[in-house]
């Protein structure tokens, strides 16, 4: 395992492109979803520069719609840093477990890497480690292709934003959940991932409907990862 | 406290939501460098990185509308049949998206 591990963390240039390649389908997808985010924050009032630097500073999508919901002339910051902070937690548990294969790696590039790790790079990269397979180039190029598409589509959106006008009608809403699903179902498959799965969506529905908002999916994976740290795989 | 968003005060606010994020992207792997990984550490991190996904897509699943539910449902059995990623994508959108236009 140890050898394995000092390859798996492997990341050089033709990694980083293969892993570009690889996300950048999925990224076509993120031009549309950017376009109707530039679209909602021009109607929500902020000026094009502040559109662009929003989506190239922060990169992560849900927070930025529900920063929009909050936006206007005064904008109450402590609740939108909650806000933001809620929404994107799930990110400290996306470190954490590309940890192993992270720790490898010199601090800079360690943290550089981790500047653009979002749902479906993460995914990817993980689906990878698991398979045996280097992952941080799909977590770094596929980051890059991820972050490109966004920032483009926000200018789109920004610029020409009746090209979009209702994403949802051509289901482009859809599009991170169906990605997502299929990493789920692409995955390890047996009585015990699928316990762990059961009890993640359990929770993660009780602390939707009764908890405070946006603390759903932390509380479901965390959850989640309880029962795999007291029900092991046999080795 | 409410932050005005005249001026530079947008520039601030979206400053103060980037340095938020990059604290998320960040906070788990500095926590984790003080963690041991030993082999339960290892197991709780195989099972957190199933559980994030199915965390997120549950409340889309039960609270979503008819066709987001269809979405899904398209994508898990063409992941099942074909066990490629993007086709069995492609199949969840266009059924979202042909159940908006004709059913919904």
């Amino acid at each position: 395992m140890a050898s394995a591990d000092r390859q798996l963390h492997q990341l050089d240039r033709q990694l980083i492109w293969d892993g570009f390649k690889q996300l950048a389908p999925i990224s076509i997808f993120v031009v549309a979803f950017g376009a109707a985010f530039g679209l909602a924050a021009t109607q929500a009032g902020l000026s094009d520069p502040m559109i662009m630097a929003m989506s190239t500073l922060v990169f992560a999508g849900a927070s930025q719609f529900a920063a929009l919901d909050l936006w206007g002339p005064q904008v109450p910051l402590f609740t939108l840093l909650i806000t933001v902070f809620a929404i994107n937690a799930r990110h400290l548990l996306m470190g954490a477990t590309l940890y192993p294969w992270l720790s490898q790696l010199p601090p800079a590039k360690r943290y550089g890497v981790m500047l653009i790790a979002s749902d479906a790079n993460w995914a990817m990269s993980m689906q990878a480690f698991t398979r045996g397979q280097p992952g941080l180039g799909l977590l770094f190029g596929g980051g890059l292709a991820l972050w490109s598409f966004w920032i483009f589509g926000t200018w789109l959106g920004a610029s020409f934003g009746n090209l979009v006008s209702d994403p949802k009608s051509f289901g482009l809403d859809m599009v991170m959940g169906c990605f997502l699903l299929a990493m789920v179902v692409g995955g390890e498959k047996n009585l015990r991932m699928l316990v762990i799965w059961s009890v993640a969506a359990g929770c993660s529905l009780l602390a939707y409907w009764y908890l405070p908002e946006n603390s759903h999916v932390v509380v479901g994976a965390l959850a989640g990862g309880l029962v795999g740290t007291f029900w092991v795989r046999q080795a | 406290m409410s932050v005005e968003t005249g001026g530079m005060g947008a520039l601030l606010v979206i400053l103060a939501m980037a340095l938020v994020t990059l604290a998320t992207r960040w906070g788990g792997v500095y926590v984790m460098s003080f963690v041991p990984i030993g082999y339960r550490v290892k197991q709780f991190i195989h099972a957190v990185s199933g559980s994030v996904l199915v965390a997120l897509l549950a409340p889309l699943a039960v609270e979503g509308d008819n066709a987001a539910r269809l979405a899904l449902l398209t994508t898990a059995i063409m992941m099942l049949l074909v066990k490629k990623p993007l086709p069995a994508i492609a199949a969840g959108i266009l059924a979202a998206a042909l159940f908006r236009q004709f059913a919904a």
